[in-house]
């Protein structure tokens, strides 16, 4: 069995009446891009939310590279190097996109300085080429606030690479994206983790994109996974196509 | 950008050489400035706050405590320097600001700034009704403290606490303005903006808070030791919420881009008070009030904001 990188056991989580997960095992395995697919409402971004800490689930535990990860505090699993994108992207916007980055930065070196200008950090260089990988270098110095949609939801992908992480969690990367630029957007995306050796896990409602990007496929529904595949076996499911994809 | 003098600074630079100077031909100034110095000391500490969006409605608890901190050693200990008295209220403030830093960090907004006011309520309180060790509501002296061993009549010593307060003010200026450029700064601005974010990039907000509360408590007591030193004098009135809420008054005055808004909106508000009280006796605060409601329609960034948009204007222009 190849390197498993996350591994997810048993996990359980409710809300109110609605089960979003019921014993879900899932591993993540080293240099994959896998894709969760599932109806809305089905718990994938739940999923997400309980891989980073942001809610603890109420049985189940998670592993990150051997270390019990299950219901730590964000800030803990980010340093361990799991870093998450968001389906709106959240940025600071009120500095400049190179100021974004250089906050990521000075959060992963840690004990940041009060004293030293923050445009003086060593890792400049090395945001200026993580901007151009993802394609927005140009924007460097614009306020975040000033980007258009697409561009933010790209360095809101850069600001998660910054932090050097072995895992990238991604909810919707093309979501609120004109679907001209979709196709754009995750050929970057794709090439960016490949080139930084990141491992991805993306949450994705559009078929074409999951077929394109994704190495394996995990369907989730009604708090289960109810298949895990390559995107050929998966989308040739007819359960499947019947129940999530809706043909 | 780098390398050359942005025009607010030349203007911090031009303010603080004037009052440097014009005390020197004016001796009722030397007090006017000293006080206007050590008020924007305390201010810088609410703008380093407003930064992260926050407003605290209780920093005169830590104006209080550095008053308190001089006024104590004079009536227990005797005698007294200034450079001890400073350094003593700083210290005293810092750690009563990182008590009630680890409380009110959990907080937002309004309940930040009311959780803020309820601390400055009780210490009040607590000034005004320990009468025994307090005096009550009397306050207590604080006598003619030497500098470094030395001692000066009256009429030297107005100089005396001025050049000291003009030094810290240019030194805790600059140590602001470079605080809110580097990366705690920075962090600082991004609790307003995404606090989630930052917790998602492994920061802790409540660490960035807590450190840049720690410091404005640190300022707050800096400047209140200065005051309680220039007016000789230490009263619960220097915790009570309105002095609170004339550092916010001031903070909006002078405008929070920008740390030198703290010595603008000082030397605004004392310049007012001190002219309207002498002329108009009792409606200085009715001409401080119709001063804010102007500054908040035509400059809602304060008088540095008034500035900025005066330069964006002038380049959208041409």
């Amino acid at each position: 069995m190849a390197n498993v990188l996350l591994s997810a056991k048993g996990i359980k989580i409710r809300f109110g009446g609605v089960v979003a997960a019921d014993g879900v095992d899932l591993d993540v395995l080293q240099g994959e891009n896998l894709a969760i697919i599932g109806p809305n409402g089905a718990g994938k971004t739940t999923f997400l939310n309980i891989s980073t800490g942001y809610l603890r689930p109420q049985a189940g535990s998670i592993t990150f590279l051997g270390q019990e990860i299950t219901a730590q505090l964000p800030r803990t699993i980010t340093k361990l190097g799991i870093a998450r994108a968001f389906q709106i992207p959240q940025l600071f916007l009120d500095q400049t996109v190179m100021e974004n980055m250089l906050i990521a930065a000075a959060s992963r070196l840690g004990s940041p300085s009060g004293f030293t200008a923050l445009s003086t950090l060593p890792e400049l260089p090395e945001m200026e080429r993580l901007l151009d990988l993802v394609g927005v270098k140009s924007y460097a110095s614009r306020k975040a606030r000033e980007l258009p949609e697409g561009q933010r939801k790209l360095v809101d992908i850069a600001l998660a690479l910054a932090l050097k992480p072995r895992l990238l969690l991604m909810d919707e990367p093309t979501s609120g994206v004109a679907s001209a630029e979709k196709l754009e957007i995750m050929d970057i995306l794709t090439s960016a983790l490949a080139k930084e050796k990141v491992t991805s896990v993306f949450v994705e409602h559009d078929m074409d994109m999951v077929e394109r990007y994704a190495h394996r496929v995990a369907v989730w529904n009604v708090g289960k996974i109810q298949k895990v595949g390559t995107p050929a076996e998966v989308l040739a499911d007819p359960k499947v196509r019947e129940q999530v994809i809706g043909i | 950008m780098s390398g050359r003098i942005k025009p607010v600074t030349a203007i911090a630079i031009i303010f603080f050489l004037v009052s440097a100077v014009a005390p020197l031909l004016v001796s009722s100034w030397a007090t006017l400035f000293a006080l206007i110095l050590a008020k924007g000391i305390v201010v810088l500490g609410i703008i380093l706050l407003l930064q992260a969006g926050q407003v605290s409605f209780g920093h005169a608890m830590f104006f209080a405590t550095g008053a308190y901190t001089a006024a104590f050693w004079g009536k227990y200990v005797g005698g007294g320097d200034i450079v001890l008295f400073i350094a003593l209220g700083g210290i005293t403030s810092a750690i009563f600001g990182l008590i009630v830093g680890l409380f009110v960090v959990r907080y937002r907004e309004i309940f930040f700034g009311m959780l803020n006011l309820a601390f400055s309520m009780v210490l009040w309180s607590l000034l005004e009704k320990m009468f025994h060790y307090t005096n009550g509501a009397d306050g207590i002296r604080v006598p003619r403290p030497a500098l470094l061993g030395l001692s000066f009549a009256p009429e030297t010593f107005q100089y005396v606490i001025l050049y000291v307060s003009l030094l810290i003010a240019v030194v805790a200026f600059y140590g602001v303005q470079r605080y809110l450029d580097s990366p705690l700064g920075h962090m600082l601005r991004a609790i307003k903006s995404n606090e989630t974010r930052l917790e998602y990039l492994g920061t802790s907000a409540r660490r960035v808070l807590l450190i840049g509360y720690v410091i404005s408590a640190f300022l707050g007591g800096i400047g209140g030791t200065l005051v309680a030193i220039i007016q000789q004098i230490a009263t619960p009135e220097f915790g009570f919420w309105t002095k609170s809420g004339e550092f916010v008054f001031i903070a909006i005055l002078g405008g929070s881009a920008h740390a030198f808004g703290a010595f603008a909106g000082a030397a605004m508000f004392e310049c007012v008070r001190f002219y309207a009280a002498a002329h108009l006796a009792d409606t200085w605060q009715l001409i401080l009030g119709v001063v804010l409601i102007v500054i908040i329609l035509y400059a809602p960034n304060g008088l540095i904001g008034l500035r900025q948009r005066y330069g964006q204007a002038k380049q959208g222009g041409h």
